[in-house]
C-alpha cells in the first residue's frame, strides 16, 4: 500500500512535469530544404513563446504518406503548395490554414570556387561527368531542375550524367562530396545572410521553370493545439520573414 | 498488376549484383574465414570485429563513410582516379564493392564457424599423410566446411538483395546501373503507386521466405550435405 502511494506520488510529479501549463509541444514536418531557416526561427519561436516544437526534415511527398497513414505531426511546412491542398481537399488538413511560407529559389552550384559561371553553361562542359538533382517524381526542386534543363533545352543530352538523390539535401551531399562537380540545389542550402557559403552557384533564372511556392498548412492533429496556430502566425511575421530571406528566399 | 520494363531492369540488376557480390565474397571471405578460425594472432579479436561491423552499422553510415571514401577527395577515390579507373560512386562495379563489404559477415561468419568445427584432428592426420598446407586446405578442410559456405553463400546473396539504405548512399538511382529492386520498390512507394510497389515487395517477401525456408531445411538435414 506504501509503496503504491510512493508511486502514485512519484507519477504525478510526473505529469506535472511533463504538462507544464501553458507550454505545448508540437510536431512540426519540415520540407529538407527549409532546414536550416526553419531551425533558426523555431529557435526564436520558442523563446518568444514558451511553446517546444519537435522539428522533422525530409521530403514532403514522404511527409505526405506519413499524414495519410496518421503521422502525429500538427503543421506541415511542405517544399510545395500542390501538397498542403490535396491534404486540405482529402480532409487531412485545416480548411483555410495554406498559406505561402517562402518561394524557393533553384540554383546550380559547385563545392568548388569559380566552376559554375553566371550563364551556366558548365552544364554544357564536356569533363562534367556527373550532375546531381533530387528526384523529380518526388521534390518540388527535381521537377524544377527538370523544366529548367528542358527550358535550356539540355535535357536529353545530360540525361547520362544526372544522378538523383532522394531529397535535395541528399543531391547536395553529392556535391558536397565531389562525387557529382556540379548540381541543382536550393539557394537556400548554401546561402545565408545575404552571400554564398562556399563553392560557386549560377540562380537559375526563375523564367525558366515555374516558380517553387513553398505552402504551410495546419493538419487535423493540430486543431486543438493552439501553438500550432501561433506559429503559422509567427511565420508571417516581419521577423520571421526577416530570417527566411536571409537564407534567399523570396517572398 | 503487371510489371513494367523499369521493374524488370531492377530485377535483373539486383540478380547480377547478389552474383558478383558473392563470388567475390566466396573468394575474398573463405581465407579471411580460415585465417580468423586458425589463427592465434592478437589481431584476432581486432580483425573479427571489422569484419562483424557491417551487421550493427546502419546501411546508410557505411554508404555516407563510402561516398566520401570512394569520391575525389577519399582515399580510395584518389587511388582510383590515379589508376585511371575513375570515380566508383554511382557506378555498377561500385555497387559491387559496397555490397562486399556490406554482406561480408554473412559470409565470413558461417564458414568461419564451419572451419573451426573441423578442429585440429583431420588436419593433423592429413599432415601424417605428407598433405601440404594447400592440400590440407583445398582437400581436407574446404570439403569438411561445405555446410558453412552453402550458408554462406544463400545468406551473402539474399543479403545483397536486400540492401537498400548504401544504394540509396552512393547509387545515385540511374536506371540499368544503379537502381536495384528496393531502390525501385521505394520509388514506387514515395510516387504514391502502390500496387506497383505490392507486386515488387511481395515478390521479394516471397523470394526470402523461399531461400530462408532453404536455408533452415539444410540445417536440418545437414547430414545429406557433408
Amino acid at each position: 500500500m506504501k509503496s503504491f502511494k510512493l508511486f502514485s506520488t512519484l507519477w504525478t510529479a510526473l505529469l506535472v512535469i511533463a504538462n507544464p501549463a501553458h507550454a505545448d509541444e508540437i510536431s512540426i514536418a519540415v520540407a529538407a530544404n527549409f532546414t536550416a531557416p526553419m531551425q533558426a526561427i523555431a529557435a526564436d519561436f520558442e523563446k518568444g513563446s514558451g511553446h517546444k516544437l519537435a522539428l522533422s526534415f525530409g521530403s514532403t511527398g514522404k511527409f505526405y504518406a506519413q499524414i495519410k497513414n496518421g503521422a502525429p505531426f500538427e503543421l506541415l511546412l511542405a517544399a510545395d503548395d500542390e501538397t498542403p491542398a490535396r491534404l486540405i481537399k482529402e480532409g487531412n488538413a485545416v480548411a483555410n490554414s495554406q498559406f505561402t511560407y517562402a518561394i524557393g529559389k533553384l540554383v546550380l552550384w559547385s563545392a568548388k570556387p569559380g566552376l559554375v559561371d553566371d550563364k551556366g553553361s558548365v552544364l554544357k562542359r564536356a569533363d562534367i561527368s556527373h550532375i546531381a538533382y533530387c528526384n523529380p517524381k518526388l521534390a518540388p526542386y527535381g521537377a524544377a531542375a527538370v523544366e529548367a534543363m528542358k527550358s535550356l533545352a539540355l535535357f536529353e543530352s545530360l540525361q547520362a550524367k544526372l544522378v538523383e538523390g532522394e531529397n535535395i539535401t541528399q543531391a547536395h551531399q553529392f556535391v558536397v562530396s565531389g562525387n557529382a562537380e556540379i548540381g541543382f540545389i536550393a539557394l537556400s542550402q548554401v546561402y545565408k545572410n545575404g552571400k554564398v557559403n562556399e563553392g560557386s552557384l549560377w540562380i537559375v533564372p526563375s523564367q525558366l521553370y515555374s516558380p517553387i511556392r513553398q505552402d504551410v498548412v495546419i493538419l487535423d492533429k493540430g486543431k486543438s493545439h493552439a501553438a500550432a496556430a501561433e506559429l503559422a502566425k509567427y511565420l508571417k511575421s516581419d521577423k520571421a520573414k526577416a530570417v527566411i530571406r536571409s537564407y534567399g528566399y523570396e517572398l | 498488376m503487371s510489371l513494367i520494363a523499369d521493374d524488370w531492369s531492377a530485377i535483373s540488376l539486383s540478380l547480377q549484383l547478389a552474383t558478383l557480390t558473392i563470388l567475390l565474397l566466396l573468394l575474398i571471405g573463405t581465407p579471411i574465414a580460415w585465417w580468423l578460425a586458425r589463427t592465434r594472432s592478437r589481431w584476432k579479436g581486432a580483425v573479427g570485429a571489422v569484419v562483424a561491423l557491417p551487421i550493427v552499422l546502419p546501411p546508410t553510415v557505411l554508404g555516407f563513410y563510402l561516398l566520401i571514401t570512394l569520391g575525389p577527395n577519399g582515399p580510395i577515390g584518389n587511388l582510383t582516379q590515379s589508376l585511371g579507373l575513375g570515380l566508383l560512386p554511382f557506378t555498377f562495379p561500385g555497387l559491387v564493392i559496397a555490397s562486399v563489404c556490406y554482406s561480408l559477415p554473412f559470409v565470413v561468419q558461417p564458414v568461419q564457424n564451419a572451419f573451426e568445427a573441423i578442429g585440429d584432428a583431420p588436419l593433423e592426420a592429413a599432415a601424417t599423410l605428407r598433405a601440404g598446407p594447400w592440400d590440407r586446405f583445398f582437400f581436407v578442410a574446404l570439403p569438411l566446411a561445405r555446410p558453412g559456405l552453402i550458408t554462406g553463400t544463400i545468406l551473402g546473396f539474399a543479403h545483397t538483395i536486400g540492401e537498400f539504405g548504401m544504394v540509396l548512399m552512393i547509387g545515385g538511382n540511374i536506371p540499368d546501373k544503379t537502381r536495384v529492386v528496393s531502390m525501385q520498390i521505394y520509388n514506387h512507394v514515395e510516387a504514391f503507386e502502390y500496387a506497383q510497389a505490392h507486386t515488387l515487395a511481395g515478390g521479394l517477401l516471397v523470394f526470402s521466405f523461399c531461400v530462408l525456408w532453404a536455408l533452415y531445411s539444410l540445417g536440418a538435414g545437414r547430414k545429406i550435405w557433408k
